[in-house]
């Protein structure tokens, strides 16, 4: 008969304290249906991937509306995109991109057992999506919202070059927010981490929660590393 | 090997887990104290064995309005309907039954295919997304798949608890709305149907809403499923050792979890394009409605076999069990479970023979023809299975054979509409209305009803009446080909789908179609008083009735504890190694039975 996956893992630890001293995460017990942490964590990490996939597959749906739109429609496309500002996309792309890099910080930090830097990362993780955010916010939406450039219904502005132009801007703002919402989200778990490290909940022992979350962190980045060509760039 | 019973050092040493184990080796459905806080138990349940059985009374209860909604279809189509033009030159109706229940007494021609389109758009939406599509999966797969690969509990219990609400968040959505006027865009969500019917209402919104909600209950079910697989199978139990069971659940959540991101976005679109009008249905601004068909099959067409496989999964228990008999060809059944699931998402075309180029209508037709392949070879393997098997004709397997003649019908007459010439002729005909309710209706509903016949013993620790069983077999056996046999002889005589009224030569054939239906009604109600009578006086049941040799038979208990079981199982023979583990001519004292608990020791594996 084969062997399982989890008949090969290797027992828990069982030198930890278990003597109810210690911080929660040396205390740290697997739910019951698991055999060990390592069962758990296993099993939790293949669940998060799953969830990811999903979420591509999403994005991926996204993408192809806009491919076939862009391809009934590329004057209304180019144009649309040139009214963008690609600087300030530029700057978001950046920001993100050093979120990504504390994310993966926080995680080692878990690993490691360093609390204090713990903290430190996932916070600056939930500041640079809130700078995200504000910056689309104010710099982005904010001047689009006044010159009329918005989807559908709502659409005024007056300088337009192909009468598609609303189309454009209904996808534009359809990736965005469907994006910044998934931004939100983010920010929401990370300060739920935050608070489970102000209780010491993650350690060596036990850091499911920081690495899934960065690992959607991650994921929210890479679709807007997508994005950003996409509406920013290509001409 | 140190996994083995008990190696889990933390698990027993832990402060708490002395505490944590008491009272887990009582039947799962022993009540708390109070009434309060049984109810309580039950809302807050992280038990799959609840959470399975809490699916499955919602669901039934949606059949029963989708049901409902259903009759009203065929009652109005008793008769084809007459045009009355009055003195002033308005259009009067005689003759529709539907318009008694609006509160002009007299109503437009128009008002009245209003509340018509309404109700058979409620009656899809309704069998569509609250019932079929959760059916197996949510009520039995979540009670057996943990118990078949010997496991505790799905791998995330709290996720599962978070999608049967969601589940009831999203059926909220959906009843406000049917509440609230309901929709008449036809269940699949059509534009310009959903984006300029109802102008201004609220209920179109919600209603897509509630399926966009449904999407993620669904998601996150087969993400559970998908991992409680790979990683929780009991000691011993490789892939090849699975009740076949699993794998049609497996290949479903698989659809499930790729599927359904799709829908979602494209719902979310659909609810934008209907509130903000950004135009990318609509061809007015640039858009294209038919590129919301390609998406909506895209996900559609897949989810017709997230609604036959579970169907299919439980045949293969329903057969082997009760013919004794090794399953035939059990890895071509399994893999053909993979091969469906994955042919499946290049065939939405075949929705659109009538709206797309020639060439890319006749690269659909022939890859659907291929999805015919996968199907066929699990029917040859059920037929071979019965062949020489000592069949045991009750309730369940009565369903098993009905699921076999009525698949049998509805996967070929499948065929005829993938070929592109025949189906511009039935294309949006009662043919294909036929088509579906004998695949979804006359398999998977067929399936589930065999299912819970064969696991309710298992479930509640009651056996019903056999022979009111059988009554109900017959009824909505008979029933279901009365309905839906003249629908297949008008379909193809032209009757087209989604009207009120017709012309009056396929009468016979509607009025044929509504005695079967109140056929099938009351096949349905003697189940129902079938099982109530069970769960009020039916005799205990024995944890192994039928003589199976998965693990929910021969390790737990009937109803199961709820860790549920005693000692950690070890697979140690296949689920249909009848022959090695006890010969056909077994008598029912001497099936394989669960080890029971010594006395005073809790399970703590
Ligand atoms: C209880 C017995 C049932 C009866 C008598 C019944 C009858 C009908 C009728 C008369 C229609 C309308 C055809 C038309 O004019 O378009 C219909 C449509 C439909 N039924 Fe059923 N049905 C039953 C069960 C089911 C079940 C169990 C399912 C699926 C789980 C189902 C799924 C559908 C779907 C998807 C449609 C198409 C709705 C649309 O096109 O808008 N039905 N059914
Ligand atoms: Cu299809």
């Amino acid at each position: 008969m084969t062997t399982l996956p989890h008949d090969q893992l290797e027992p828990a630890n069982s030198a930890a304290p278990t003597d109810g001293g210690g911080t929660y995460h040396d205390r740290y017990q697997p739910a019951h249906h698991f055999k060990s942490r390592e069962h758990e964590f296993d099993a939790v990490k293949m669940g998060v991937w799953l969830l990811l996939s999903t979420e591509i597959l999403l994005f991926a749906g996204l993408f192809v509306f806009y491919a076939i739109m862009r391809m009934k429609h590329p004057e209304a496309f180019v144009h649309g995109s040139s009214l963008l500002d690609w600087r300030w996309g530029l700057i978001n792309t950046v920001v993100l991109l050093l979120s990504s890099f504390t994310a993966a910080a926080s995680v080692r930090d878990a690993q490691l057992g360093r609390q204090g830097w713990l903290k430190v990362n996932l916070f600056l993780t939930f500041l640079f999506g809130g700078a995200f955010l504000a910056i689309k916010f104010i710099f982005e939406y904010l001047p689009k919202i006044s010159e009329g450039k918005l989807p559908g219904i709502w659409y005024s502005y007056p300088n337009w070059v192909d009468a598609n132009e609303p189309l454009w801007w209904g996808l534009y703002w359809g990736a965005t927010t469907v994006h910044a919402s998934h931004v939100i989200i983010g920010m929401g778990l990370y300060l739920w981490l935050l608070r489970r490290a102000y209780k010491r909940h993650f350690g060596p022992r036990h850091y499911n929660g920081v690495e899934g979350v960065a690992l959607y962190w991650h994921i929210v980045d890479i679709v807007w590393i997508f994005l950003f060509p996409m509406l920013y760039l290509i001409h | 090997m140190s996994s083995l019973p008990g190696t889990n050092p933390e698990q027993a040493s832990g402060a708490d887990a002395g505490a944590h184990d008491q009272g887990h080796d009582e039947p799962y459905l022993a009540p708390k104290a109070t009434w309060l806080a049984t109810v309580v138990d039950w809302a807050t349940t992280i038990d799959h064995k609840k959470i399975g059985v809490m699916y499955l009374f919602a669901i039934l209860f949606m059949f029963f309005l989708g049901g409902v909604a259903a009759l009203g279809v065929r009652v109005e189509l008793w008769e084809p309907t007459r045009t009355v033009v009055d003195a002033a030159g308005n259009t009067r109706l005689e003759g529709l039954a539907l318009s008694a229940m609006l509160p002009d007494d007299k109503p437009s021609l128009s008002d009245a295919n209003d509340l018509y389109n309404r109700i058979f758009t409620l009656h899809g939406l309704i069998m569509v997304f609250l019932v079929i599509v959760p059916s197996i999966p949510a009520s039995l797969g979540n009670f057996l798949l943990p118990l078949m690969v010997g496991a505790k509990d799905v791998a995330f219990p709290k996720l599962n608890l978070a999608s049967w609400y969601i589940y009831l968040f999203g059926s909220m959505f959906a009843l406000a709305a049917a509440i609230g006027g309901g929709v008449e865009t036809g269940w699949t969500f059509y534009t310009p149907y959903s984006t300029s019917t109802d102008e201004g209402h609220w209920t179109v919104v919600a209603m897509i809403a509630g399926a966009f909600i449904l999407g993620f209950s669904s998601i996150l079910t087969g993400l559970n499923f998908i991992v409680t697989v790979h990683k929780l199978r009991a000691p011993g139990m490789g892939w090849f050792d699975m009740p076949l069971f699993v794998w049609g659940i497996y290949g479903t959540s698989l659809i499930q979890v790729l599927a359904t991101p799709v829908i979602g976005i494209t719902l979310l679109l659909l609810i934008f394009e209907r509130l903000f009008h950004i135009g990318i249905f609509d061809p007015r601004l640039g858009g294209d409605p038919v590129l919301f068909q390609h998406f909506f099959w895209f996900y559609s067409h897949p989810v017709v076999y997230v609604m036959i496989l579970p169907g299919m999964a439980v045949m293969s228990e329903l057969i082997a069990v009760f013919t004794r008999k090794k399953i035939f060809g059990y890895r071509a059944v399994a893999f053909s479970s993979l091969a469906i699931a994955g042919i499946s998402f290049i065939v939405w075309g075949h929705h659109m023979f009538t709206s797309q180029g020639e060439l890319s209508a006749t690269i659909f037709s022939a890859l659907t023809f291929l999805v015919a392949l996968p199907s066929a070879i699990k029917v040859f393997n059920w037929i071979m299975t019965l062949y020489k098997g000592s069949i045991d004709l009750k309730t369940p397997m009565l369903y098993a054979l009905g699921f076999l003649f009525l698949f049998s019908i509805g996967g070929l007459t499948g065929i005829y509409l993938g070929a592109l010439s025949v189906d511009l002729h039935l294309h949006d005909t009662y043919f294909v209305v036929a088509h579906f309710h004998y695949v979804m209706m006359g398999s998977t509903i067929v399936a589930f009803v065999g299912a819970i016949h064969m696991w309710w013993p298992k479930m509640f620790g009651k056996m019903y009446n056999e022979l009111w069983g059988k009554v109900g077999f017959w009824l909505v056996f008979l029933g279901f080909n009365l309905t839906f046999f003249p629908q297949f002889i008008m379909g193809s005589h032209g009757m087209p789908r989604r009207y009120a009224s017709y012309v009056d030569e396929f009468q016979i054939y509607h009025q044929l179609s509504t005695i079967g239906s109140f056929v099938l009604l009351a096949g349905f109600l003697v189940h129902l008083f079938n099982f109530i009578h069970s769960l009020v006086a039916g005799p205990k049941a024995p944890p192994n009735p039928w003589g199976g040799l998965s693990m929910e038979w021969t390790d737990a208990g009937s109803p199961p504890i709820t860790h549920n079981f005693h000692h950690e199982p070890v697979a140690k023979h296949g689920p249909y190694d009848f022959d090695d583990v006890y010969p056909p001519q077994t008598k029912p004292g001497e099936f394989p039975m669960p080890e029971p608990a010594k006395p005073g020791e809790h399970p703590k594996w």
